[in-house]
């Protein structure tokens, strides 16, 4: 059958200008939509990659080996083998799957300076290792960062500092115990001091080279911690399988698996991303399906005389979609402008630090980056256009078949 | 010979209005030969719209046979309807005939479109129809801003453009002055004695009536006389 379109078109395209100011209403209301769908996705997105990024950096990783029961009790006496005794891990850790690993040694420890007492995490690291696994090597804004395995300095973060009331340069004392329950001690000088968005995280840890850490705790050469990164956070169940597989009797986690409230939390973003996407649209269609109830209602003579000259029902319904498909293009086309505009210039991220402080512990920090990803883009798109023809379809369907025989003989009047 | 363009047999249609039931048409029985040019009259009220409704497919009888092209009507789905509408039958309506979005000539194209016709073509049959109508100079102009009369002549010349075998004209020269009405009337004959559409046109007024071939008079949607003049 002959579809004459390009007249629907034309029809349907002055016949959304005729009413101006409800189109144009109807226009902003699906472009600020878009935005809205946009942005509100731009914002999780952004907190929730800060968010794993700073488990992820701070000192996860991917995967983590512990040796079996040091999750729950992180004393000295759980170690794993090092890695050069295990050459299957060895390969794998050094493969192209792994981009980064390091070993580690972890023991809960006691600083003391002049002036206080406090309680932290020492990790002896090995500082090239180390480097591009974790967030240390390039968060030391005073001073130098590690030299080598068994530099005989620490570093120490900013807040600590402060709350030590003492200054980079100068000693303090580092307290634990040794596998045999000695206590072990040894005094340092402070080569550095770390910076990073997270309170937490610089009062928690202090950092020193994995040999003279050993050498302090007269250890052997084991290790508490292996950490890796691969190429993705996200599908790293192959991988930490075979590293699973690889390291044999040892425990074996994801940062998914160590940090379950991380993972609730996601679950959490997409539930509130899915909601807001439900409520805008949910509004939107109102609108949508309002505008074109009233467009036909008011137009019901004049699909009559459409119907009386021999157009068919089913040109009628094509007409009054495309004009609602012309009205959510022209929607969606301001609203992706619009994004674009808003989001252009806060690249480099919204400083919300006087909100942020309550919500450290949740692992944010204090600039927010919004994430465009392209995907959540198109799916606010696709979720406009889509059930916006959808909601469309009843106002179409009823010009096209409940109208005519009333509407038909009406025009004759 | 031609079988006849039109056959209504007992052709009845009631409209409910609350409790009341109006009897519009009743018992209608009526046959008109192809090439026919038929004046429907009567008070108003009488049934002459209601008829050419039934005639044109636009509403149904609430009984008898309508018979329009061969083909029983009465039974046709909607949307074969629209179809014979499209190809075989021209309208002029009473009021409010033209698509307010489109222009004159777009108006005037928009029933070729649907068929069909190749743009240059019905372009060019357009621009000339509208000319004989007397709408020169007028053809880009939407129908708010053409008059009751000219909006007339834009749905007359509509109606004849495609030349359908069949023109139902509801009181067309009703906003017309008389000497557009009689250039309309003479069109509408010209079309009649060239290629033998069928008229069937419903009036009040004795000009048209005067140019009827066949003057059929209804009183409370009954046939009270049927008288061939000429
Ligand atoms: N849709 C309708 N609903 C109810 N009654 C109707 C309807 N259409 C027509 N009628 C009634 O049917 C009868 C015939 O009406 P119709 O419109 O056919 O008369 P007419 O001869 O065309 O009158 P006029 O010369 O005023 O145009 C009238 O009594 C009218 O009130
Ligand atoms: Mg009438």
């Amino acid at each position: 059958m002959k579809t004459p379109t390009f007249m629907l078109i034309t029809i349907a395209w002055r016949n959304l200008w005729r009413n101006h100011r409800r189109s144009l209403i109807m226009l902003t209301a699906i472009a600020i939509g878009l935005w809205g769908m946009i942005w509100m996705t731009a914002l999780m997105r952004g907190m929730v990659d800060q968010m794993i990024d700073s488990a992820i950096n701070t000192l996860s990783g991917h995967v983590q080996i512990h040796a079996e029961g040091f999750l729950d009790d992180p004393s000295i006496e759980r170690t794993l083998p090092p890695v050069r005794d295990n050459p299957a891990l060895q390969s794998l850790l050094d493969s192209a799957r792994v981009t980064h690993w390091s070993e580690r040694i972890r023991v809960p420890a006691v600083i003391r300076s002049e002036r206080d007492v406090l309680g932290v995490t020492l990790v002896g690291i090995d500082p090239q290792q180390e480097s591009g696994l974790s967030f240390i090597a390039d968060s030391v804004t005073e001073g130098e960062y590690l030299a080598g395995v068994d530099d005989r300095h620490v570093l120490v973060g900013r807040k600590l500092l402060e709350r030590l009331e003492t200054k980079s340069g100068r000693r303090i004392v580092l307290m634990s115990q040794d596998p045999d329950n000695n206590i072990a001690e040894r005094g340092f000088r402070i080569g550095g001091v770390f910076d990073t968005d997270l309170q937490v995280t610089e009062t928690s840890y202090v950092f020193a080279g994995i040999e003279t850490v050993r050498a302090m705790l007269k250890m052997g050469d084991g290790v508490s911690e292996i950490s890796l990164l691969g190429p993705d956070y996200r599908n790293l169940d192959a991988l930490a399988a075979d590293v699973r597989a690889a390291a044999g009797k040892a425990d074996t986690k994801t940062w998914l698996e160590l940090d379950p409230y991380m993972a609730t939390m996601l679950g959490v973003m997409d539930g509130v991303i899915l909601i807001w996407f439900s409520i805008i649209f949910v509004a939107l269609s109102f609108g949508l399906v309002n505008t074109l109830l009233m467009a036909v209602f008011e137009r019901t003579r004049e699909i009559g005389l459409l119907q009386a000259l021999g157009m068919p029902p089913a040109n009628i319904l094509i007409m009054v979609l495309v004009e609602s498909l012309i009205m959510l293009l022209i929607g969606l086309l301001a609203g992706n402008l619009l994004s674009w505009l808003t989001i252009l210039p806060i690249q480099d991220g919204i400083d919300i630090s006087g909100v942020a402080a309550g919500l450290e512990w949740a692992g944010m920090s204090s600039t927010l980056l919004p994430a465009v990803k392209s995907s959540d883009v198109l799916l606010a798109n696709a979720i406009v256009l889509v059930l916006g023809i959808a909601a469309s379809l009843f106002p179409a369907w009823r010009a096209s078949r409940k109208v005519p025989v009333e509407a038909i003989t009406r025009i004759w009047q | 010979m031609n079988n006849p363009a039109v056959i209504c047999h007992k052709v009845d249609k009631t409209f409910q209005q609350g409790e009341l039931a109006v009897h519009a048409l009743s018992g209608v029985d009526l046959e008109i030969a192809s090439g026919g040019f038929v004046c429907l009259s009567g008070p108003s009220g009488s049934g002459k719209t209601t008829l050419l409704n039934m005639i044109g497919g636009l509403d149904r009888p609430s009984g008898g046979e309508i018979t329009v092209a061969d083909l029983r009507i009465d039974r046709m789905r909607m949307s074969e309807l629209a179809e014979l509408r499209l190809h075989h039958i021209g309208f002029v309506f009473q009021a409010y005939n033209l698509i307010p979005v489109l222009n004159a000539r777009e108006n005037v194209e928009f029933v070729m479109q649907l068929q069909g016709v190749a743009a240059a073509k019905r372009h060019a049959l357009a621009m000339d129809i509208l000319e004989e109508v007397g709408l020169k100079g007028m053809e880009e102009r939407r129908p708010g801003e053409l008059s009751g009369g000219q909006q007339q002549r834009v749905a007359v010349a509509r109606a004849i453009v495609s030349k359908p075998a069949l023109i139902l004209a509801d009181e067309p020269t009703a906003n017309l002055d008389s000497a557009t009405a009689e250039k309309l009337m003479q069109q509408m004959r010209d079309l009649n004695t060239h290629i033998g559409t069928t008229f069937v046109i419903s009036t009040h007024d004795k000009l048209v009536m005067s140019y009827a071939k066949r003057l059929i008079k209804l009183h409370d949607g009954k046939i009270v006389d049927d008288i061939a003049q000429q």
